[in-house]
């Protein structure tokens, strides 16, 4: 793992977390939409906070593809999991909210659950190529 | 709508969003490190590696299963329910499904960290 791999994990964790916290304060802005109303939700798309919250997640896609691409799905999961937690602060410090204890405790596992996976190796360590890709190798 | 619909309706989320994790990883290993590869043939060369490999596709029709199962579930239970609820879930699945059909070695350490997640997001969302 490079340090440049490590800022491709952090840019999943920042765009995921600050892309949902952007179109969740945009869709409180907009307000509920009924299901009757479904075509509403186009015209929601228009809202400044919604659409820096697409752009936001579409930055998230592109990190997280990248990383795809060069490590095993079991890794970039639990290591960029660590954006729960930034949500639920980002959430706490915009909104105000108290952290409860059993918000620690789920903060303390899922930081934990970040630690024990990345001191492990990123990518499993393939001798042969797989049977199945072996038409897609360049 | 009955508690059986709507776990039934979360075992269908987690499938569709497990199956589309796991083809969108094996797309990205198929077309290799796409740093290099930008480096090699440009930008272009690595957006039509990606929106023509047939793994991404099936993955982003998986990922838009997972997506209306989930506006679906919502409209039958809570959100405190159904959100971190498909969420750990996943988080399990995935690992059972790189080990499967991935081949990746999930050892003891990275079953721990996912169980140790899949606990916390639980406990986060509740």
């Amino acid at each position: 793992m490079t340090f440049r791999k490590y800022l491709v994990l952090v840019a999943i964790i920042v765009f995921a977390s600050t892309g949902d916290i952007s179109l969740s304060y945009g869709m409180k802005r907009v307000g509920a939409i009924s299901l009757a109303r479904w075509t509403e939700l186009f015209a929601a798309v228009l809202n400044p906070w919604i659409a820096l919250g697409i752009v936001l997640l579409l930055g998230f896609f592109a990190a997280y593809l990248s990383a795809l691409s060069w490590s095993d799905l079991t890794y970039v999961l639990p290591a960029t999991s660590l954006g729960y937690v930034l949500l639920a602060l980002l959430s706490v410090w915009l909104l105000g909210e108290k952290v409860s204890v059993t918000r620690w405790i789920g903060i303390l596992l899922v930081s934990s659950g970040v630690g024990i996976v990345t001191r492990g190796p990123s990518a499993t360590h393939r001798h042969q190529p797989e049977p199945d890709s072996a038409g897609d190798q360049r | 709508m009955s508690a059986v619909s709507t776990w039934c309706a979360i075992a269908g989320i987690v499938a569709s969003s497990t199956a589309g994790d796991v083809l969108l990883s094996r797309a990205m290993r198929q077309i290799g490190h796409v740093g290099e590869l930008w480096r090699r043939a440009g930008l272009g060369a690595v957006l039509k590696a990606i929106v023509t490999h047939p793994s991404f596709l099936l993955a982003l029709f998986f990922m838009a299963a997972a997506f209306f199962g989930l506006l679906l579930a919502l409209s039958w239970a809570d959100v405190s329910l159904v959100v971190p609820a498909t969420a750990s879930l996943t988080y399990v699945t995935n690992a059972l499904a790189a080990r499967l059909f991935l081949h990746e070695r999930v050892d003891r350490r990275r079953w721990m960290s996912a169980l140790l997640v899949c606990a916390g997001v639980a406990v986060l969302a509740a």
